[in-house]
């Protein structure tokens, strides 16, 4: 294919992903930038060009093993979603830009430890972009069967590429200066590349499986007759095994550890709920992608047998070998998405690393202290979109100088190791409070060097096919230093030999360094806040302890500088509102020096707002065991404020029924009287009438009373019970005598044959009232003529149920408890009418528990409702 | 002959507005819930409602929605009539359309008075 053709169709294809993030951003809140499909898709960015290319490679050469890649993931979807909860939940709520400001954040904003996460991660990340800038390079030389053009840059269009694809980034990665708040073009755009490179990879995998042979097991039987196709395939025992286990498990640090994970899943997500598509639809993705790849492989083997073709870029010969070009240009393009995505979201997460945690901490915060808002934020972005530039031109000159030689897997690999170094510090932090800041940088300072020492050094000096001693003999000649076999461990091949030393150093300095040193009291803060998320999340800012002294106006100078006169009002007036604090006070306290200092760190980093707010404030050492009390407290208040606000309410709703009903009978008693006063030629029948209402709803007034001061006297005990010797069954007959007019009425059938001849001791008059109460609730609750009321009696151990039941609607599975609330009302019965006074149920299970019995509601099949109410059989 | 609907589940309220009304030559219909109420509305199409809030099953703010929705009830004059007395439940009453909001207990006098206003 000509260079000029798929130039075009580069441009072309530039051109609609530059259009979909700019429609994106231009309908931000458009459904179809805003669904967990987008989001999940967008995760798939952990698919790059070393998963088009580099896992046929891998299967091509090793067989299965590149599944371990993908495995590890898959496994630990599970687990990811519940870490992912409470990582998203921490960083929202701390405005946290990147895993770097994570883990500064969590050991008390140390701005060294991120600082060294970002070198890290630069250090990792940088060799896998320019990996991918190779990945297109060489199919791009492929393709248009173009011989590779040595150090020339401007001939190269993997160059222009690159910059194309830093503009991208810097453009639609910088248009917010804080870098916490979302990025939806770019995500859109990396969403719409997944599908592309998924789909054009299935046609890929279908046109070989099914075009060029006769479906898998054709495949099957024609490689499994090549050399060495047995030993590919196989679990070699023990040691084959480890391999595999720590390579799943360096996979699953990967995915959750790799900056552009932590970009997509973190900084990106809208939603929490947003997890739960994940969940199905990020391991099918992945299943999608790999089903084809061993076949691919196997297909390439076939075709290509002893013809020295690059298994890496089997998936592009073998259409271009059977004259498809068509095909071949769409896996160029699959391949390509995925190349460029990975490069445009790991740029723009390390580019906000690099600014936050590097750049602006250590050289800027001088100049921004003193700077104008405007001034201050354009450097920001500046520096961001510098560092943008800067990282992929360095990985193009990396590319161009060391990666031609290398394998792709061999430097994904080397990467997958180095971000592994953050493991200990990053899941320490969110489980153990005493994993501390220096525990933290040792550890990850000690990783580093095993690597370096285990994989890196021996992997550059292999890659140059150049034999040392070094390798062969160790360090010093002494051979417990051979890089590959350190402290004589053989069973590993290099990488998961590097993977577990390196982590073992890791892992047993960062604990021990944090148990032999307690970390500063502001590092326990966060430990706390980190560790117990759920518990601190609710009291947000009360959760950070802070004593000293600050100036809201000192403070507000510096939020200024950043966020302008504008934003800065709108944010302090809605954290007065939130506290409800007086906006004219002047003292700052804890919550607004911890508040100011969240506002700050989506734009500089954790540890860059913290030094600008602590120059303003003058701040008190506490110890630890201080702060630890003062948050344990600030817990206990809040929970009690809270119980003090729902009782206060419950009571505000009390009165209002209680006063409701007192007015009903009362306009009645108004009405009527009125008439009678004032109409002179009234009946006498009628008059007597109005009379006789007006006597009942006086009456019903004096029951309410009764009713409401019942209550209050029986709870506090000022009233005591009338014990004596009854009969259950004579006091169940009386019961329904008074209430017999009612069911006539609405001819209404009380059973009460099943009753036990027992007696107890108890107040005769009280669980009369009780059991009126029930019966006549059941009566209103049934239908006219249909309704049906039992009342039964049943000895359970040493206590005597009885239950009244109707057949009516029931009660909603949610009200059962609450309906025997003092001042529950029934959810709409604000609207619908109370029933009674609205007190019964409460004064009865108040009579009921004085007697030390228990009462409770319970739905019952086929419709209804059974109230029960228990007695004790020898009551003291 | 004016036609008046009174809507409220509590008979003695009932009792004393179908008194006064009657004396004044109104022709008056009784509803005892909201559901009743709007059949006698779509049947007789009243002059004016009197209309209680917290009643069984349809509820009076129901009761005007249903009312103002329909183009053929135009004409009909709303009061509430209830217990609810905060400022909220007012404004809410008024805004959904009711023509006046009088609280109980109330003075049959002021009633009917207000109600002839309405009719006027």
């Amino acid at each position: 294919m000509s260079s000029f053709l798929v130039i075009s169709i580069i441009i072309i294809y530039l051109a609609v992903i530059f259009y979909v993030a700019f429609w994106a951003e231009k309908n931000s809140k458009s459904i179809w930038v805003n669904n967990p499909y987008v989001y999940t898709l967008s995760l798939a960015v952990y698919c790059t060009a070393w998963t088009y290319y580099g896992s046929v490679g891998l299967a091509a050469t090793s067989g299965l093993k590149f599944l371990t890649i993908y495995l590890g993931p898959v496994i630990i979807i599970p687990v990811w979603i519940l870490l992912m909860k409470k990582i998203i939940r921490i960083s929202k709520g701390n405005k946290i830009s990147s895993i770097a400001d994570f883990i500064s954040l969590r050991y008390g904003n140390d701005r060294f430890l991120g600082a060294l996460v970002t070198i890290i991660c630069v250090l990792a990340i940088v060799p896998y972009i320019s990996l991918q800038l190779k990945a297109i390079s060489e199919t791009f030389n492929v393709i248009t069967d173009h011989a590779i053009n040595e150090n020339s840059i401007i001939n190269d269009t993997t160059f222009y590429i690159a910059i194309l694809l830093a503009i991208f980034a810097a453009f639609f990665g910088t248009q917010n200066t804080d870098a916490s708040e979302r990025h939806k073009g770019i995500v859109t755009a990396v969403a719409l590349e997944s599908v592309i490179k998924l789909v054009f990879f299935l046609v890929i995998g279908i046109y070989v499986t099914f075009y060029l042979f006769n479906g898998p097991s054709d495949i099957y039987d024609k490689a499994s007759v090549l050399p060495n196709f047995e030993v590919q395939q196989t679990i070699n025992g023990l040691e084959d095994g480890f391999n595999w286990f720590f390579l799943s498990m360096l996979s699953m640090f990967a995915i959750i550890l790799l900056p552009r994970q932590f970009q997509v899943t973190v900084v990106e997500n809208q939603r929490e709920n947003y997890l739960k598509t994940v969940t199905w639809l990020f391991p099918l993705y992945l299943l999608l992608f790999n089903i084809f790849v061993i076949f691919i492989a196997w297909a390439g083997n076939i075709v290509f047998q002893n013809q020295g073709v690059d298994a890496d870029l089997f998936t592009l010969m073998l259409p271009l070998k059977n004259n498809h070009e068509f095909l071949a240009l769409l896996v160029f393009l699959g391949g390509f998405s995925a190349a460029i995505s990975m490069i445009v979201i790991s740029s723009l997460a390390l580019s906000t690393m690099l600014s936050n945690n590097l750049i602006i901490p250590y050289g800027f915060l001088k100049k921004y202290s003193k700077g104008e808002s405007k001034q201050n934020t354009g450097s920001i972005k500046k520096i961001r979109r510098v560092a943008i530039f800067s990282l992929i031109i360095v990985a193009y000159l990396f590319y161009k100088s060391f990666t031609l030689d290398w394998s792709l897997v061999s430097i994904g690999l080397i990467s997958f190791v180095i971000i592994a170094q953050l493991a200990p510090s990053f899941f320490g932090g969110l489980f153990w409070r005493r994993g501390s800041s220096k525990g933290a940088k040792y550890g990850i300072i000690i990783g580093f060097l095993v690597t370096v020492y285990t994989l890196v050094i021996p992997f550059t000096i292999d890659s140059q096919l150049i034999t040392t001693s070094f390798i062969n003999e160790g360090m010093f000649g002494l051979s417990f230093l051979k890089p590959y076999e350190l402290f004589g461990l053989q069973i590993f091949e290099p990488v998961s030999h590097a993977f577990f030393w390196s982590l073992f150093f890791n892992f047993m300095v960062y604990v021990l360094v944090s148990v032999n040193k307690i970390g500063s009291y502001r590092e326990r803060n966060f430990a706390e806040m980190f560790v117990d998320s759920d518990k601190y999340a609710s009291i947000q800012e009360d959760a950070y302890v802070w004593k000293g002294e600050a100036y809201v106006s000192d403070i507000r100078k510096v939020l200024t500088r950043f966020l302008g006169e504008q934003r800065t009002e709108r944010a302090l007036n809605l954290f007065y509102m939130k506290y409800n604090i007086d906006n004219k006070i002047q003292i700052a306290d804890a919550r607004l020096v911890n508040f100011s200092e969240k506002l700050l760190t989506g734009s500089i980093g954790s540890a860059s707002s913290r030094i600008l707010i602590s120059s303003v404030v003058k701040e008190e050492e506490i110890s630890l065991m201080e702060v630890l009390n003062i948050l344990d407290e600030t817990q206990k208040a809040k929970e009690s404020n809270k119980e003090l606000k729902e009782r206060d309410k419950q009571k505000d709703e009390f009165l209002d029924t209680v006063a409701h009903e007192l007015k009903t009978p009362i306009t009645s008693i108004r009405a009527l009287s009125e008439i009678l006063l004032e109409d002179d030629t009234i009946e006498n029948k009628v008059k007597k009438r109005f009379l006789t209402s007006i006597l009942s709803e006086s009456k019903r007034v004096n029951r309410l009373i009764n009713s409401v001061l019942g209550i209050e006297k029986l709870a506090t005990g000022k009233e005591k019970l009338d014990l004596n010797n009854n009969s259950v069954k004579k006091t169940i007959q009386k019961s329904i005598d008074v209430v017999s007019q009612l069911a006539i009425n609405k001819k209404i059938q009380i059973n009460s044959k099943e009753i036990n001849e027992v007696e107890l001791m108890y107040d005769e008059d009280r669980i009369q009232q009780v059991l009126i109460n029930l019966l006549s609730n059941a009566i209103k609750f049934s239908e006219e003529t249909k309704g049906k009321v039992i009342v039964g009696t049943r000895i359970n151990q040493n206590k005597m149920e009885i239950s009244v039941e109707d057949n009516g609607k029931g009660i909603a599975q949610d009200e059962l408890v609450s309906i025997f609330d003092k001042f529950y009302q029934a959810k709409n019965q604000t609207i619908l009418k109370p029933v009674g006074s609205g007190l019964g149920l409460a004064i009865s299970k108040q009579i009921v528990e004085s007697h030390n019995g228990e009462i409770w509601a319970k739905n019952i099949k086929p419709q209804g409702v059974r109230l029960t109410f228990t007695l004790p059989l020898n009551i003291n | 002959m004016n036609r008046i609907l009174i809507v409220d589940d509590e008979p003695n309220i009932v009792m004393s507005l179908e008194y006064i009304f009657k004396k004044e030559n109104f022709e008056v219909f009784i509803a005892r819930d909201g559901a009743e109420a709007i059949g006698i509305i779509e049947n007789k199409l009243p002059d004016i409602v009197l209309l209680d809030i917290m009643m069984p099953k349809v509820d009076g703010y129901q009761v005007l929605n249903q009312i103002k929705s329909n183009e053929n009830f135009n004409e009909i004059k709303i009061i509430f009539l209830s217990a609810k007395n905060k400022i909220s439940d007012i404004e809410l009453g008024l805004q959904l359309g009711a023509d006046k909001y009088i609280s109980k207990p109330f003075s049959t006098k002021k009633l009917m008075k207000e109600v002839k206003k309405l009719l006027k």
